[in-house]
């Protein structure tokens, strides 16, 4: 286990579009005042916006836990909130259970899991219907330059 | 190529932001899924979108595009104006369609 440089938590409140964003925007000004690499910072800061997203979209609440190490970037997201009951079909691209007030903002396209895949080099989801989802995600140091 | 050339040339108006037409455009991007912009635009890129809500304001500030532009004589609401002002992020708009203005601004970023 590489020790903590930093670790922080970020509240978030479901339905709140007026302001999502603003972790994301936060998350990735304090990774670029860490001096971590700029190809780090746009995969984690992407990872980061879909998570935040997906809370204020689907659940009452959650919270973003970010830390970093010498050897990554970790951004885990836990909210409460009606889970994910099948996590294989909620990984497809495309693939939405977003409102259409949701949609209409350019939201719930169904890319969210799928571009959190594509930009993390770990990634790990458990959910239980009825109580919430826990994404961890980690972006290794050396392997984006 | 700076942004005040291309507003200049395609006649696009200034919805907020003047002091930011100084800033150069390394690119483009059309796209009205915030997922896509997020994940696919790049640093620079001059946003085009159909959509005018407050958080066009927050994906743009995240990937430092060079401005958005508003195309279809789309009105941004005044939360995203003002969001747009505290970020210092200019908002352009045109009349013409997404199509029209992209193919107008590649060819004279590529001439």
């Amino acid at each position: 286990m590489s020790e903590i440089r930093y670790e922080n938590f970020f509240p978030i409140e479901g339905g709140t579009f007026v302001n999502a964003g603003d972790v994301s925007s936060r998350i990735k000004s304090i990774l670029k005042n860490l001096g971590v690499g700029s190809e780090v910072v746009r995969r984690a800061a992407i990872i980061a916006y879909e998570s935040e997203i997906n809370i204020v979209s689907y659940a009452l609440r959650g919270t973003i836990r970010l830390s970093v190490t010498p050897d990554a970037v970790c951004i885990e997201a836990k909210d409460e909130g009606p889970g994910i009951p099948d996590i294989e079909l909620a990984m497809q691209e495309g693939f939405s259970t977003a409102t259409p007030m949701v949609r209409e903002m350019g939201f719930g396209a169904g890319m969210g899991l799928s571009n959190i895949k594509k930009f993390s080099d770990s990634l790990e989801i458990t959910s239980e219907v009825g109580q919430g989802t826990h994404v961890k995600t980690r972006i290794n140091m050396a392997e984006a330059g | 190529m700076k942004l005040e050339e291309i507003a200049g040339k395609l006649n696009l108006r200034v919805l907020c932001c003047d002091e930011g037409l100084s800033r150069e455009v390394r690119g483009g991007f059309v796209g009205d899924l915030l997922s896509d912009v997020m994940a696919n635009s790049r640093e620079g890129d001059l946003w085009i979108t159909r959509q005018v809500h407050p958080n066009i304001v927050a994906v743009a500030v995240m990937k430092e595009h060079s401005a958005i532009l508003l195309v279809q004589g789309g009105i941004p609401v005044e939360d995203t104006l003002s969001r747009a002002r505290k970020e210092g992020i200019p908002i352009l708009g045109t009349e013409i369609n997404g199509f029209e203005a992209a193919g107008k601004i590649y060819g004279l970023m590529n001439p």
